[in-house]
């Protein structure tokens, strides 16, 4: 009973969805007051209802019905608790299920959080979410319902791939989604612009923190998945350039250059259509993301078994959203005014530069992640692109990036001059310099590349640290002002781990028989040997090693290797001691002929790895206080900045 | 300078970048690709002698040796097989019978060491390349046999 009403739900979903895209956008056009009076209503009936239909999947989960296909597909009644939960969105039906929810709450948020809008600017962007959300529930009611039944029903299920049960399921994707779909939001910000030819600075300071909370939950999902792919897979790299990683990456690099256009469409009307241009980009580039996890096209780690014909459902409807946007774009662009003129050297041109740099590199990443398809596609044979071309492409594109972000935020609006940049950076720059160059000397060897990485994280902190400390002398600086700086300091951050685990990580892949001892970094490890150890729903090979340094113990090390009942697939779990400037990483192999009880040992130490994802968290928090600024709360200021955005338009 | 000079120092700057930044991009681009291969192409000469690329197909039943650090499998297409060789720990979900996509240089006497071998996520999944070597092969024989 319970998958059918969830299924019922979902049809209701998905006709109101259709109400939602429909009437208000309509109404608005038009000026009836009780059609785009539709829009907040219907976004929570809406929500309402794919709650339910999300509530009754985990119900049939938790309840182990093996009646309904998805659940005897990705769950088994011995899985714990969590990962019946979690193994709602272990699957694909699951998983857009997930994304049309997540749609939804985005729609509550905007009509919850969107007191101080005009109506049929609301009206709009519901409309807009609306049809987005009804092209996602038609798809799965088409393509792909997970409530779909199976009869009889099976004795058990086939249980959640192995890979997928760990912490990582219940957060990764989630996050990810939660970011993807943000992007809806500044898209339908940016179409409800264009309808109303309202293109203005208080529809960029409207979109400006949805746009910043998007991109919270996509680093955030980012870091998490790399963090999860380090651990949990059992590689301990924390970055593979894989085809569904870069989709992921896409929209992160299009929604950051989003963000810094938007503060130039904010603060000086300019870069208007740029600004639309980035927000459909960003917002197509998260359909294409999930195109490409969910079409089966790619032949890449994450590439699940899947169903071809759903791809081309969401290639269609990819089409369709790009197409539409982009013709009413060319519709009405023209119709846009310019917006204040600037100077060659001022804060506008600085982040017409970080834009150019940030597309740039998202250009050379899509190009290499869809050039295989393409060739495929047209069957011209089979290739790839590997990681030497990303890192060949992506790092020339962020020194320069890297370098100017630390100028940005000195130079002035409009009209800067040299020298007043330079004038409170010059103690930055010696300090980035003096410790960039010095520091690898001290560290495992000096290397121009960590020197380069170094110096400009140092930079980058430095400029932050002088900024806050001549600010806060005068008054004490709104929120903005530290999400920015805190922001920069992570990307700091996270180059400081970038270029130090690249440079003097050391990986080996040992055979070990007990008693050997293999040196890592100013440790070294012993093999004592494995032995076998069960649970819940597996039994696994523990390897038995200890830590040492300079011979006295540290700690033991237990690396498993783990068999599933349920799948003949054997999982490594790696066992890592981290650190703030180490981790050491162990992990099991297979048990190797001779004879002598000996396996081979992957022996891992990574310098500051943690760093990576360090700087990530300290990005998302720059993005949360930016995000909550008081002034985005401000209904009059949000008229205000119409008039000035009127004004600066006149001028 | 004037607004107009301006605007157009601005737009040939960023031209500039961005042709840069393209030149940079296909030159990476044009040495980094790497190409598939079944057991049959290398097996009639397709393959690049001192160029890395992907062989895919299934792994022969009874072929894998490990006794030291150092991993030896088969690859086959059904058709053709390739004797491999690879410096490390093999994916979880490597096993023989199975599906594989390993990278790699092809030495002068016929063997291919691999640098990579892919893992994938998902047991009941077949590497699009591997799959599609087999059915290359299939489709070679029964060609044949008509």
């Amino acid at each position: 009973m319970i998958p059918e009403i969830g299924s019922f739900a979902l049809v209701l979903a998905l006709l109101v969805a259709l109400v939602q895209g429909t009437l208000p956008l309509i109404g608005a056009q038009r000026g009836v007051p009780a059609w785009i009076g539709l829009a907040r209503p219907a976004s929570s009936m809406l929500f309402l209802l794919i709650a339910v239909a999300f509530a009754c999947l985990t119900a049939s989960f938790i309840n182990n019905d093996f009646s309904v296909v998805y659940v005897a597909q990705h769950s088994n009644s011995r899985l714990p608790l969590e990962y019946r939960i979690s193994g709602v969105w272990g699957g694909h039906e699951g998983s857009l299920l997930l994304w049309v929810l997540m749609l939804s709450l985005w729609s509550l948020a905007v009509a919850a959080f969107s007191r101080s809008l005009p109506d049929d600017m609301v009206a709009r962007v519901q409309g807009v979410l609306g049809l987005v959300a009804a092209g996602f529930i038609l798809f799965i009611l088409l393509t792909s319902s997970p409530f779909e039944r199976l009869l009889p029903g099976a004795e058990d299920g086939r249980d959640l791939n192995p890979l997928l049960q760990d912490p990582g399921l219940i957060f990764h994707p989630p996050m990810l989604y939660m970011g993807y779909v943000g992007f809806s939001v500044a898209f339908a910000f940016a179409i409800a612009a264009l309808l109303s030819g309202r293109l203005d600075a208080a529809w960029a300071r409207w979109s400006r923190p949805w746009t910043t909370a998007a991109w919270i939950f996509l680093t955030l999902g980012i870091g998490l998945g790399s963090i999860w792919a380090y651990y949990e897979l059992g590689w301990g790299g924390w970055w593979f350039w894989d085809p569904v990683e870069n989709a992921s990456f896409l929209p992160w690099l299009v929604g950051t250059a989003l963000i810094h256009s938007l503060a130039v469409t904010e603060k000086r009307g300019s870069f208007k259509n740029w600004t639309v241009l980035l927000a459909i980009g960003a917002f197509s580039l998260s359909l294409l993301g999930t195109f490409l996890v969910r079409s089966g096209v790619l032949s890449s780690v994450h590439a699940f078994a899947s169903d071809p014909k759903r791809g081309i459902f969401i290639l269609l409807f990819l089409a369709v959203v790009v197409g539409a946007s982009l013709t009413l774009f060319a519709w009405r662009a023209p119709k846009v005014s310019l917006g204040g003129a600037f100077a060659l050297v001022s804060r506008e041109t600085l982040l017409l530069i970080n834009n150019v740099l940030l597309l740039s590199a998202a250009g050379a990443v899509l190009l290499g992640t869809l050039y295989p398809l393409v060739i495929d596609a047209l069957n011209l044979g089979k290739l790839s692109v590997g990681p030497p071309y990303f890192n060949a492409v992506f790092t020339p594109l962020m020194v320069p990036l890297l370098f100017l972000m630390a100028v940005g935020p000195v130079a002035r609006w409009k009209q800067a001059s040299l020298a007043e940049i330079a004038r409170p950076l010059r103690w930055a720059f010696g300090v980035a310099v003096a410790a960039g160059v010095s520091i690898p000397f001290f560290y495992g060897g000096w290397s121009g590349s960590v020197a380069l990485g170094l110096g400009l994280a140092i930079w980058i902190v430095g400029a932050s640290v002088l900024q806050i400390i001549s600010r806060a002398r005068s008054s004490l600086p709104p929120r903005a002002f530290w999400g920015m700086h805190l922001a920069h300091m992570g990307v700091a951050v996270t180059v400081v781990g970038i270029v130090m685990v690249t440079q003097y990580e050391s990986e080996r892949d040992v055979r070990m028989a007990p008693g050997d001892t293999v040196k890592t970094g100013e440790y070294q490890i012993r093999f004592l040997g494995v032995e076998g150890i069960s649970g819940p729903n597996y039994n696994a090979a523990r390897g038995n090693l200890e830590l040492l340094k300079d011979g006295t113990l540290v700690m033991s090390l237990h690396p498993e290797k783990r068999k599933y009942f349920s799948s003949a697939m054997p999982m490594t779990e790696a066992f890592i001691d981290p650190g703030l400037t180490r981790d050491v990483y162990v992990s099991l192999g297979d048990p190797l002929e001779g004879g002598d009880g000996a396996w081979s040992v992957r022996v891992y130490y990574k310098p500051f790895v943690s760093w990576i994802w360090g700087g990530a968290v300290l990005m998302a928090l720059g993005g949360l206080l930016a995000a909550s600024d008081r002034r985005y709360r401000l209904k009059s200021t949000a008229a205000r900045a119409g008039k000035l955005a009127a004004q600066g338009a006149a001028s | 300078m004037k607004p107009r000079q301006k605007r157009l120092a601005i737009i040939v700057g960023g031209l500039a970048a961005l042709g840069i930044a393209a030149t940079l991009i296909l030159n990476a681009f044009q040495s980094n690709l790497v190409f598939f291969f079944t057991p049959t192409q290398v097996a009639n000469g397709e393959a690049p002698k001192e160029r890395a690329f992907r062989i895919g197909g299934l792994v022969k039943e009874g072929s894998l040796q490990r006794s030291d650090i150092v991993a030896r499998f088969v690859v086959t297409d059904t058709a053709k097989e390739i004797p491999v060789s690879y410096q490390g720990i093999l994916p979880d979900l490597f096993s023989e019978g199975k599906g594989v996509v390993a990278q790699g240089v092809l030495g002068a006497d016929g063997k291919f060491t691999a640098t990579e071998v892919l893992a994938k996520h998902d047991e009941n999944y077949m590497p699009p390349e591997a799959q599609a070597a087999v059915d290359k092969a299939h489709e070679a024989t029964r060609t044949l046999k008509q």
